[in-house]
């Protein structure tokens, strides 16, 4: 980190060598600094918080009984179906939040790595911090919980691998994917309600964060909106969090089930 | 009329130089009064040091006005210690209370390597101005200074950007060590004003660049705003990423259609 | 040695003088300036702007701070604006006009020849600033806008809020940092003059050491410039940067550049009264408060009600009482010594009782809180964190603090120091402000120099070196220089005494401000000139310097300063002594109407002293240079 002193000379023409950096592709040019990785994290965000919304949309058919749930679920695997063939779309869908989540992490952790090196030797004493949030300083430690959980849970549901659902893959009385029953059978096991309401919660502060920081990042600012920046991140966050935990406790309390 | 406080515990990081391993150090000042600001305490002790023969404490300052921006220190956790919108030369004892223990350390940032004590090299700020944090205009071929009116809107909020002191404390109190509020700053005083127009995207692609080389980045925090003295507001930052985003496809050969 | 001091200012009428030199003036071809290199030392509004043109110009460029970077220069602390005769508020301004208040309030004391020039130009700058996107006040309509300032009954003060040298400093800084960018200029940060080279009567280079390694280093040029600001720290507690100090200026003096009118130095009148012994300099609240505050003390010296119940009929508004036609815009030393008389017969405010009210509530029952606000917001809270108290409920008390000093190298209109090659600009020349400077005129005169006046008169010495050799740094000079400044840091090391330099400092501050401040004697002078030389030969025998020579060392930067204000001081006290008369803020007391204004004498000192080092601070040999008055009538200031 630190420089040398013994001999120093003039401070001159720094700024000439930077002028024949090489241009890449718009996309790579942009993604090569710090503000535009930023970018990364705001568009591939905005994808994963419209999932994270219309996947809490859709599970409250819950509400309205099995058949429901169960066709629901039916119809996201006959997106478009017959232009294409079944699962095909869910599929492709799936493939961009694939890589929408893998543009997240990996500009999260390359961020990371930049700002640890930016400071190499830590405050040595307790910082103070005034306006620093829970939620922005935990974004690390809150995105590595909900992408546990968001792994447990496709193995869950999704795949119900090994014996982490053996209900999971089950027919129901119309003979579709018996998603309710998978839910139902999930989330009456206390541990893993509990994780999923702590995961939600995580997720929730996350969100917060996210939502208002993607504003500053796309560099949507303005005067007259400003105060809506954070209503939207309340909102959007106690919105998905709301709807999700209401599941678990749904379940537990014997309303779903 | 002036009151005095007592037995205040000090503790101090001394480090030789450069490469050299620091520690804190534990200091107590019997009284001051509350009248004195935070720097004269430190003289007070400087002039102790020096009397009883040990190396005085290293710090930069100068104007002690609050202007030049050359006074840092990490008081506390805090840069520039507990007063909003103050910098440490401003800060008085008064908001102190006797007995109280006071950690004073130096900015810590890559950017920023510790020179002796307290004092660090904040040169990078000048590589970032160096790079594009200017409006090329050479002497002597300036039009009548009243010939583009600017809306006095513009003109505020250019000055609210403009009063940036480059002390450093963005990048001190950011948990990233990032720059965006000070690089921000500077972008948007010269990139509101009808003058700076014509460089205006090449300026932010390389004030921007430049500041990559050396900093860490904005994860929209607000600390660097809440410890900035002259609380810049982090709605620069949100304009100087626009401002890079279109720096990348804008055309610049159109630039003047707007 | 004789000394002829030529001002060199063309023959004709003053207000052809600028462009009858520009017309003369030698040249050097584009291509042929690349083969020069000047060294500008200090990078404030002079430096900056200066190292800037001449880079642009094509000239190779070193330029040197002792900050961390060059924005920092203490420029930056101006508040209230710059002055220029654009008359954009239509209001009978004019260039005759800003020269004629310029050479009225230096008192008739100053050059006209450069006066009139500073006045010409001033309208260069305020293009050139906005140019730079300095960020001026406007009015709704986006065009400028104006302010006035003491001394002038026009408004021709443009400010950008409450922080017009920072502004303006910026804007220079930047075209400098553009340069850097471009490596037409290498910058030396944290590098400190520490001598001037002359090698066969001409300037050769500096010799330099650097503040984080202790390396004393020599750098050649074919000129230098000297932007390195006033000497006003020799009084200790001034409005000055804690690190302003007069050494660049004082080791040219010593191989030979005159030092002219050092006693002329500027006592603001608006700054926040000292509160407590340890303090380590004063803060001035801008002149411009003085558009709207009023000043005043109660009549009754016992009075101790809070300013706001004491009723109109038992308050002295004292400058608008004594001059009516300024009131409180009166300039800075007449405002001054009111206040000092207010103060010492008793009627000071605040605990210390050394102060006087400056008063807003007038303005803000008039114009109401939110216009004050704006106008002076951030001054106020300023003050309010300083002082403790709120101005907009209490009178701000102010008392006048050493502030600007108009002395310094003497220069011709050229700004050549009397070392051929050397140039002085800025506050660390002598030449414009004569006795006495009128607010917002430093910024603008640091900045005409730098820009518009020092590229062109610097190549008309520099046309006919062209391929010449000049003496490399392993040149003798050079290396005596060097060693000299090695030998005399650890010469301060080696001291080994009980007193730190801070001690020192502030007791020369003490003698200077008691003997040669706002107030002089003959016995005063007389008195501090026995005192200087014992409390010298203290410091010389009983200094200590903690640490090292070859690591960051404040400690040792600070005695080298000290020791330069001493010599300075000395120079100061006799300056002051033989000018027996009063002019500007040269106010001796022996020499005042009945009514206790500056009473000059224009018989005997209408000319500018230039002090010869002879190598004792006590006996330099004053030589004079006689002004003339042509475009103007010598008149008694009035103001009222």
């Amino acid at each position: 980190m630190a420089q040398t002193i013994t001999k120093r000379g003039p401070v001159s023409g720094t700024a000439v060598a930077r002028v024949s950096r090489k241009r890449k592709p718009f996309l790579l040019d942009l993604y090569g600094t710090a503000v535009g990785k930023k970018y990364a994290m705001a568009i591939s965000g905005i994808a994963l918080i419209g999932f994270v919304v219309f996947h809490m949309i859709g599970n409250l058919k819950m509400y309205m009984g099995a058949s429901d749930l169960n066709q629901y679920a039916h119809f996201l695997e006959k997106l478009l179906y017959p232009i294409l063939p079944e699962k095909v779309m869910l599929w492709i869908l799936r493939g961009g939040l694939i890589a929408m989540l893998l543009l997240h992490l990996h500009a999260a952790y390359t961020l990371t790595v930049l700002n640890r090196r930016a400071r190499p030797v830590k405050y040595q004493s307790e910082r103070d911090y005034q306006v620093a949030s829970f939620a922005s300083r935990s974004m690390r430690l809150t995105g590595i919980v909900v992408l546990l959980f968001v792994t447990w849970h496709l193995l869950d549901l999704t795949f119900g691998a090994g014996s982490i659902n053996t209900y999971t893959g089950s027919k129901d009385a119309e003979g579709l994917k018996d998603v309710y029953g998978a839910v139902v059978f999930s989330l009456e096991r206390v541990p893993v309600a509990i994780f999923y309401v702590l995961a939600n919660i995580m997720l929730g502060t996350h969100l917060f964060h996210g939502v208002w920081s993607l504003f500053q990042s796309l560099g949507w600012n303005n005067p007259r909106f400003n105060k809506w920046r954070t209503s939207a991140a309340t909102g959007i966050s106690t919105l998905v969090v709301v709807g999700n935990v209401s599941f678990p406790i749904a379940v537990l309390a014997g309303i779903v089930g | 009329m002036s009151n005095h406080l007592k037995n205040l515990k000090l503790k101090i990081w001394r480090q030789d130089g450069p490469n050299t391993a620091g520690r804190f150090q534990d200091y107590v000042i019997d009284e001051i009064s509350d009248e004195a600001s935070f720097l004269e305490m430190l003289d007070v002790l400087n002039e102790r040091l020096i009397s009883d023969d040990e190396l005085p404490v290293v710090f930069d300052h100068d104007c002690r006005e609050g202007i030049c921006g050359t006074c840092s220190l990490m008081i506390n956790g805090q840069a520039h210690g507990p007063e909003r919108r103050t910098a440490t030369c401003q800060l008085h004892m008064r908001k102190f209370k006797s007995g109280d223990e006071i950690v004073i350390e130096p900015w810590r940032a890559s950017a920023f390597p510790i020179i002796k004590d307290l004092m660090v090299d904040r040169s990078a700020f000048d590589r970032i101005i160096e790079s594009g944090g200017f409006i090329t205009a050479p002497t002597g071929g300036a039009p009548d200074a009243n010939l583009i009116p600017i809306p006095k809107p513009v003109a505020d909020a250019a000055m609210d950007s403009a009063e940036c002191i480059g002390c450093g404390a963005c990048v001190a109190a950011c948990p990233n060590g990032a720059a965006n509020l000070f690089t921000a700053a500077k972008i948007n005083h010269l990139n509101v004003l009808p003058q700076g127009q014509a460089e205006r995207y090449k300026r932010v692609e390389a004030m921007v660049e430049t500041m990559d080389e050396y900093f860490g980045s904005c994860t929209n925090h607000g600390e660097c705003q809440a410890a900035c003295p002259k609380e810049i507001s982090i709605d620069v930052i949100a304009l100087m990423n626009k401002d890079y985003r279109k720096s990348k496809v804008k055309n610049r050969k159109e630039l003047s259609r707007g | 040695m004789t000394i002829t001091l030529d001002s060199k200012i063309p023959s004709g009428p003053v207000a052809d003088a600028w462009s009858t030199y520009k017309s003369d003036v030698k040249l050097v071809a584009p291509g042929n300036k690349r083969k020069f290199k000047v060294i500008v030392v200090g990078t404030g509004l002079a430096g900056a702007s200066a190292a800037a043109t001449l880079a642009e110009l094509g000239y190779q460029v070193d330029a040197f701070t002792f900050h961390d970077t060059p924005r920092r220069a203490h420029s930056i602390a101006a508040q209230g604006g710059i002055n220029a005769a654009k008359n954009y508020q239509g209001d009978g301004d004019s260039v005759y006009r800003l020269f004629y208040d310029t050479i009225k309030g230096g008192d008739f004391r100053a050059r006209e020849g450069n006066v009139h020039r500073l006045a010409e130009v001033s309208v260069n700058i305020i293009d050139q600033m906005v140019a730079q996107g300095v960020p001026f006040a406007r009015e709704y309509g986006g065009l400028l806008d104006n302010r006035s300032f003491g001394g002038a009954q026009v408004s021709r003060t443009f400010y950008a809020r409450g922080q017009t040298g920072q502004q303006l400093l910026l804007g220079a800084y930047q075209q400098l940092a553009r340069q850097i960018g471009l490596g037409n200029v290498r910058l030396f940060n944290r590098t400190e003059l520490v001598d001037v080279v002359t090698v066969e009567g001409r300037c050769a280079g500096i010799v330099t050491r650097d503040l984080m390694t202790g390396d004393v280093v020599s750098h050649a040029a074919h000129a230098v410039v000297m932007a390195t600001g006033g000497y006003g720290n020799v009084f200790f507690l001034s409005t000055n940067a804690m690190a302003c100090n007069v050494t660049a200026a004082w080791r040219a003096h010593r191989k030979g550049a005159l030092f002219a009118n050092p006693c002329y130095t500027q006592i603001h009148p608006t700054c926040i009264p000292q509160s407590d012994p340890t303090q380590s300099k004063l803060t001035l609240m801008s002149e411009s408060l003085r558009n709207d505050g009023r000043v005043w003390v109660p009549k009754n010296p016992d009075e101790n009600r809070p300013a706001a119940e004491i009723p109109e009929d038992e308050r002295d508004y004292i400058l608008e009482r004594l001059y009516p036609s300024y009131g409180n815009l009166a300039p800075r030393d007449i405002s001054s010594r009111a206040a000092k008389r207010s103060v010492d017969s008793g009627r000071g405010v605040g605990p210390l009782k050394n102060g006087v009210y400056l008063d807003f509530s007038d303005a803000i029952n008039r114009l109401g809180r939110h216009v004050v606000a704006e106008r002076y917001g951030n001054l106020f809270e300023m003050y309010e964190r300083i002082a403790g108290e709120n101005p907009y409920d209490m009178p701000m008390r102010i008392y006048p603090a050493s502030h600007y000093t108009m002395g310094g190298l003497w220069v011709d209109y050229e700004l050549q120091t009397t070392i051929p090659g050397l140039y002085a600009a800025g506050e660390a020349n002598f030449s414009d402000h004569g006795a006495n400077r009128l607010g917002a005129s430093a910024l603008m005169q640091g900045l005409a120099d730098g820009y518009f006046v020092l590229p062109y008169t610097i190549g008309n010495y520099l046309a006919p070196m062209l391929n010449k050799p000049i003496p490399g740094t392993d040149h003798p000079a050079f290396k005596e220089a060097e060693q000299a400044a090695r030998q005399r840091f650890q010469g301060y090391l080696g001291i080994k005494g009980t007193r730190s330099p801070d001690f020192f400092h502030r007791e020369v501050g003490r003698i200077i401000w008691d003997y040669c401040g706002m107030e002089r004697t003959q016995q005063g002078l007389e008195k501090a000139l026995s005192e200087l030389p014992a409390l010298y030969e203290e410091f010389r025998k009983d200094l200590r310097v903690t640490g090292d020579g070859t690591s960051l060392n404040q400690t040792l930067e600070k005695a080298g300063r000290v020791d330069d204000f001493f010599q300075l001081g000395m120079l100061m006290c006799r300056d002051a002594l033989e000018r027996e008369e009063s002019c500007g803020g040269h106010f001796r007391a022996e020499h005042q109407t009945d009514e206790g204004e500056a009473l000059r004498d224009d018989d005997k000192f209408a000319h500018v002293a230039a002090w010869e080092w002879t190598g004792e601070p006590t006996q330099s040999v004053r030589h004079t240079e006689e002004l003339t008055f042509e475009a103007v009538h010598l008149a008694t200031r009035s103001y009222k």
